[in-house]
């Protein structure tokens, strides 16, 4: 069996499907990455592993779920558990009392339509917002319990890529993606550059290191900012509405990216969008949040199949349905009669 | 209705009484992170080049010119009491008490404190601030705390530059253009301007306008709605505030120094 961490040219035109023999990234990592099928659990077609034969039944409850995909889910597998997770702003409820679990080594879309909380759900895992109730508990740690400290170790086994890309705009595409090898090593000047233009490599901008953020276009910023994320091997990445905006060639490299970094590094990625297609289409499970709450969950054919309306407005894009197209408001007529602007 | 009105008097009081709060735990961690300019003090150079270097055009010629008129106002109010040999000790005695500190830290409030508000205000905006949370850095050591101190130690330095440009001047006018007797001019300064009184007073003073000035343009910056509005609107409340600070401060500093 060919093991990641062989180094090969690892390249874009590659397909979306799991890493074959030859086709792993090159990616310099301090940890061994494991081969992982394209479910991410980590096990090769046909292995079972001790774990799944002892556990039969999922322990994990999923608020408001429609669907109930037949995977399996352990403690050990489990990355990120969010319990009872309540958060409001002011008066107005974001989330109320969800549950979801990211399995260790998939790519786990949360998808729902603008303003439903999907960016606010990755600043609560990542410790940026607190929540109002529940627990949210990653790589074993409850991210609510830990000091600055603590919260600052943990985020170094995290990478995040900003919806804007969020580069620093004084440093070079360098180094951008220095900076947190020269905050957090003590790595000589040779092997940090080595590592940069390494992760420069893995994103295809290796020769653009030496341009300036604003000198980029929006789909290599985020590129950049994807090797940025990667450049002190994370466990988990996140990644904020990476589609938005980008066009198809922009858009398919990203796919690409997330997918094969995924699988090659051995990473665990969540990934929140609006962009039911493409992040269907290189997602392990996706969980459809609307109105705070859960509606769906399951792989993406699961999703696909799901019969209930909400769900089917969502996916199909339907202008009408349960979710409304109106902000609550007074009746138009009312509206239009009463006073002046 | 009155109760309406009074209601929302409460909560604008307690809106300002917060982020008077948020502005001092702000102060308070900047200050904290003072480690990060020992670890790393090019972050410190860095920040005095743009505080202070990148300002020394606007301070110097405005120093040259508040001096010029002040050569020429004391030169007529001193000759009506055929004091005009004492023009040097005026100029020089206005402008390191007074006239230094303070218009420097207005000229820098303008001209850094602004930058200052909008870098990290967009900083803010843009996520940057929020980046640098994920790679686990603190932006309050990383970005303020250099800021800060580049901005409390450039301050006495522009300050004696612009005295020490409008001295000249006040020499220019006086000397060269009025008459006034060049050794007269000189002499008397060196004899009448106290080090202890005068100089040093004028420092402490614009050490404390440059705290000022800094902290309200980082507080304002760091505390801005994340969007164009909410910049530009923090970055003239920076200016505005700072000015209005700053002038306030000198009136207690002066009562408090040379009072009495």
């Amino acid at each position: 069996m060919q093991m990641a961490g062989n180094v090969h040219a690892w390249r874009l035109d590659a397909p979306l499907s799991p890493p074959q023999n030859g086709q792993l990234s090159p990616l310099p990592s301090n940890r061994t990455p494991e081969r992982r099928n394209h479910d991410g659990t980590g096990r090769m077609d046909g292995e079972i592993t001790p774990t799944l034969l002892q556990n039969t039944q999922s322990d994990v409850p999923v608020s408001g779920s429609h669907t109930s995909h037949a995977e399996i889910v352990t403690d050990a597998e489990v990355l990120v558990c969010v319990r009872g997770l309540t958060f409001r702003r002011g008066s107005h409820l974001i989330f109320d009392d969800l549950n979801l679990d990211i399995r260790s080594g998939s790519v786990t879309a949360i998808l729902g339509q603008s303003g439903s909380g999907k960016t606010t759900l990755l600043k609560l895992i990542t410790g940026q917002l607190r929540p109002d109730a529940g627990t949210i508990t990653v790589a074993g740690e409850d991210v609510q319990q830990l000091d600055k400290a603590g919260l600052f170790r943990l985020r170094r086994r995290m990478g995040m890529l900003f919806q804007s890309g969020a580069l620093l705009t004084d440093l070079t595409v360098f180094e951008n993606v220095a900076y947190p090898l020269r905050e957090h090593t003590d790595l000589s000047p040779s092997m940090l550059r080595k590592l940069v233009l390494l992760k420069l490599e893995a994103v295809g901008l290796r020769g653009a290191r030496d341009l300036l953020p604003h000198e980029l276009s929006g789909g290599m910023a985020r590129r950049v900012a994807l090797a940025r994320a990667i450049a002190l091997d994370p466990l988990l990445l996140l990644y904020d509405e990476p589609f938005t905006g980008q066009d198809p060639i922009s858009m398919g490299m990203l796919m690409t990216l997330i997918r094969q970094l995924n699988d090659a590094a051995g990473l665990t990625s969540i990934l929140v969008s609006h962009d039911v297609q493409e992040t269907a289409s290189i997602a392990d499970l996706l969980y459809v949040i609307s109105e705070g709450r859960i509606i769906a969950h399951g792989t993406p054919a699961e999703i696909a199949a799901d019969p209930s309306e909400e769900v089917r407005q969502f996916m199909d894009g339907l202008p009408d349905g349960p979710m409304h197209f109106h902000y609550p408001a007074p009746a138009l007529q009312d509206d239009l009669l009463r006073g002046t602007a | 209705m009155r109760l309406n009105a009074l209601a929302r008097l409460g909560c604008t009081g307690l809106d300002a009484l917060e982020r008077l709060g948020r502005a001092h735990l702000l102060f308070v961690r900047s200050v904290l992170g003072i480690g990060e300019i020992l670890r790393r003090p090019r972050l410190l150079w860095a920040q005095i080049f743009n505080v202070g270097v990148l300002s020394l055009l606007i301070v110097g010629i405005s120093g040259l010119f508040v001096g010029m008129v002040l050569g020429l106002q004391g030169y007529y109010v001193l000759a009506q009491f055929g004091a005009e040999q004492s023009l040097g000790v005026m100029v020089a005695t206005s402008l390191v008490r007074e006239l230094g500190p303070v218009v420097t830290a207005l000229l820098v409030a303008g001209r850094a404190g602004s930058s200052l508000t909008a870098e990290i205000g967009l900083m803010k905006a843009t996520e940057q601030l929020s980046a640098l949370e994920m790679m686990a850095v603190d932006p309050v050591r990383r970005i303020l705390t250099p800021r800060l101190f580049g901005g409390i130690l450039a301050m006495p330095l522009l300050a004696a530059i612009f005295s020490a440009v409008g001295v000249l001047g006040g020499y220019f006018v006086g000397v060269g253009l009025l008459g006034v007797d060049d050794g007269a001019f000189w002499s008397q300064m060196q004899a009448k301007v106290d080090f202890e009184e005068d100089i040093l007073n004028g420092l402490i003073k614009s050490l404390a306008f440059g705290v000022i000035v800094t902290w309200v343009a980082l507080f304002q910056g760091y505390d801005s709605v994340p969007t164009a509005a909410g910049v530009s609107s923090a970055t003239t409340r920076s200016v505005v505030h700072a000015a209005l600070i700053v002038l306030g401060v000198d009136f207690v500093l002066t009562a408090l120094m040379f009072g009495g």
